[in-house]
């Protein structure tokens, strides 16, 4: 069966899309990437778009999900490589993807992580030594 | 305006709708129409044909060149002999669904190609044409 692959970089998970999307396949997706976070104790995601050609409302609520999904159990997502075209759209066809992170790149993306995890380990600490 | 080339696209599943991206996008590109303008309507016609897929039960997309006195366009026209939409008015506002969409759909696709026409009888099914000219 058609699968989009799942790639670990270190204490991440790394999705590329390569291929057109059909809803089933975003579907098996977000469960695979979950079972995935948790398989893997992934402390982020990244979602590489850069070779998506459209995000149209089924899509953009499926990386809102996947997004949400990552953050519940304790990883952090950052979609990267939007195209300008599809940006355009995106905004035009009314979709916020405001509670999705977003990077340039792949580069770009993982330093963000790599922020995103300090600053939320730094929080855990506040936590457990309150001042 | 005469349609000058035309070709039935069925809509019956989620490989069906990839299709109709896949071949009109493959049209656009083949008239010069911009990377945006293909994103756009590539887009609209992925929302709509997954309306007629949801909602509709399945139909047709036909995609055309059209072309008037002095300019060329492409025309795609998704349909359906689904339920229908009773309020066509409630249908196009952001953010309405029947279902567990975002409802930006029909709205959406308004926007992102602004020649768009819909025709929806209760009973009978539903058209919407959207096209796009150079
Ligand atoms: N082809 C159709 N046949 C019958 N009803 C339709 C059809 N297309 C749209 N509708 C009705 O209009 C509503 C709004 O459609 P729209 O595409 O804007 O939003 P959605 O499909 O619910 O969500 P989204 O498109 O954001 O995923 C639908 O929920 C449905 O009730
Ligand atoms: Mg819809």
């Amino acid at each position: 069966m058609e699968q989009i692959p799942i790639l670990q970089v270190g204490e991440f998970l790394l999705v590329s899309i390569q291929v057109d999307l059909h809803d089933r396949l975003v579907l098996r997706l977000q469960d695979d990437l979950t079972a995935q976070v948790v398989k893997k104790q992934a402390k982020g995601v990244l979602i590489d778009l850069s070779t998506v050609e459209i995000v149209d409302s089924f899509i953009g609520r499926m990386l809102g999900n996947m997004a949400a999904l990552s953050q519940m159990l304790g990883a952090h997502a950052v979609v990267v490589g939007i195209r300008p075209a599809v940006a355009i759209t995106i905004v035009e066809l009314g979709l916020s993807l405001n509670n999705v992170h977003t990077a340039l790149n792949v580069d770009k993306g993982i330093a963000l992580l790599q922020t995103l995890v300090k600053q939320s380990s730094a929080e855990v600490r506040d936590e457990a030594y309150p001042l | 305006m005469k349609p000058t080339h035309f070709e039935i696209l069925p809509l019956q599943s989620d490989e069906d709708l990839v299709q109709v991206r896949q071949k009109l996008r493959a049209r656009m590109v083949e008239l010069g129409f911009t990377l945006v303008e293909q994103t756009k309507m590539v887009t609209a016609a992925s929302e709509l044909g997954r309306n007629a897929l949801l909602y509709g039960g399945g139909g047709t997309a036909r995609l055309e060149s059209v072309e008037d006195s002095n300019r060329l366009g492409l025309r795609m026209t998704i349909e359906d002999q689904g339920a229908g939409i009773a309020d066509i008015e409630q249908a196009m506002t952001d953010g309405y669904t029947s279902g567990s969409g975002l409802g930006l759909g029909l709205g959406g696709s308004k926007r992102l190609v602004k020649d768009f026409e819909l025709w929806s009888e209760p009973g009978l099914g539903t058209r919407v044409t959207i096209a796009l000219w150079k």
